[in-house]
């Protein structure tokens, strides 16, 4: 469950951010998250629900985006579906993935004096 | 919000911010791995699920044949020191990192155990993370390679079960080959799962029973490290 040290770290960077904009309160936060990234985005919100009691948080929504996994071939741009073997089958190449691992912090959005 | 008159009623600011969550963890890792490039050493994250063979393929590692490497170790554990005993029993220097509850190892630990070692002369340090074929592919720990140990007894599926992993990993360990007469599956099998989650699968079949296939992954370990030598 590495969610938990995941939202540890998402709110340790929106405290810093806050604090540098002097945020009497943050109100949401957008996060990305890819389907093939390794993390599921219904922990992620459920441990955010639980840490963020205490914190210039408390208040605050997690959006979170979700990025669909896409594969294709870096030569001749052919997409690979999820599932098939991992090569393009006209060019030999390996495919590479063109999305889906984002674990990004896009947005706060806070209350300022 | 007061439009007009200047009064300092609070407002609502959006703070774009577009970075890895994980950047933290990133940035030691990034300071690990300029310790191992420093001191000129081959750093593997070595994963896997729990009893894979990660610390047996270790110690055959010691064993075998023509075996002039130095080697040093640190094992994720959550609770014990067994792997590392084994370890220093099998003459590697090494040490674990107790996790305690987390479930897999982060930069930062990695960076509180390195400080113990003497990195000078090695030429592989392994970093045998906790058995987990989740939590640990996310983690950067500052290693030049991704290595997940699988055991031929866990299913052909594992890799279609648990895709990162074995996508950021730079070769999969296929261990415990001797078992396959007993079990029903072929390395084939193993093969086609991993092609499908790891655009350039690279699999060494071993077995730290019999010693089987350690010749062709030290080889590659060996070509890996002089490339990181130059
Ligand atoms: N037959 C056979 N058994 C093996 C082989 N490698 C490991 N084993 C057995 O598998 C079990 C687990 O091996 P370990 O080396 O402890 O596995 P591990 O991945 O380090 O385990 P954790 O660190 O606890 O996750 C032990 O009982 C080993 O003796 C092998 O090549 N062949
Ligand atoms: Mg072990
Ligand atoms: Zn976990
Ligand atoms: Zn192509
Ligand atoms: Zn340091």
């Amino acid at each position: 469950m590495h969610e938990y040290s995941i939202v540890s770290s998402l709110l340790e960077r929106v405290g810093a951010e806050a604090r540098a904009h002097n945020a009497i309160a943050v109100h949401r936060l957008t996060v990305r998250i890819g389907a093939a990234a390794g993390v599921d985005p219904d922990l992620l919100s459920k441990a955010y629900q639980m840490f963020r009691e205490g914190t210039l948080c408390a208040g605050a929504e997690l959006c979170v985006q979700r990025v669909e996994e896409q594969w294709a071939c870096p030569e001749c741009g052919r997409t690979i579906a999820r599932g098939e073997i991992l090569r393009c089958g006209q060019c030999a190449m390996p495919a590479r993935l063109v999305s889906g691992d984002e674990i990004i912090l896009e947005q706060i959005e806070m209350e300022v004096p | 919000m007061c439009q007009d008159c200047g009064c300092g009623d609070p407002e609502i600011v959006p703070v774009e911010v577009h970075e890895r969550l994980l950047s933290a963890n990133d940035r030691v890792a990034h300071h690990n791995r300029a310790h191992f490039v420093e001191h000129g050493v081959l750093a593997l994250n070595l994963m896997g699920s729990p009893g894979s063979g990660k610390t047996a393929t270790l110690e055959a590692m010691a064993r075998a044949p023509g075996a002039n490497r130095k080697l040093a170790a640190v094992s994720g554990d959550l609770a014990t020191d067994h792997d590392a005993q084994r370890l220093r029993a099998a003459g590697i220097p090494a040490a674990t990192i107790t996790t305690g509850s987390a479930c897999h190892l982060d930069a930062e630990m990695v960076h509180k155990a390195l400080h113990d070692f003497e990195l000078d002369g090695l030429d592989l340090f392994v970093i045998e993370n906790v058995g987990n074929l989740v939590c640990p592919a996310i983690y950067d720990l500052g290693q030049a390679l991704n290595v997940v140990a699988l055991s031929v007894t866990e299913g052909e599926d594992k890799p279609l079960k648990y895709p990162v992993i074995f996508r950021n990993a730079d070769a999969v360990l296929l261990t415990k080959i001797d078992l396959l007469p007993h079990l029903g599956v072929s390395i084939r099998n193993f093969d086609d799962a991993i092609a499908r989650v790891m655009p350039q699968p690279r699999v060494f079949p071993v077995s730290a029973r019999t010693g089987e296939g350690l010749d062709r992954w030290l080889q590659w370990l060996d070509e890996k490290r002089i490339r990181a030598d130059l």
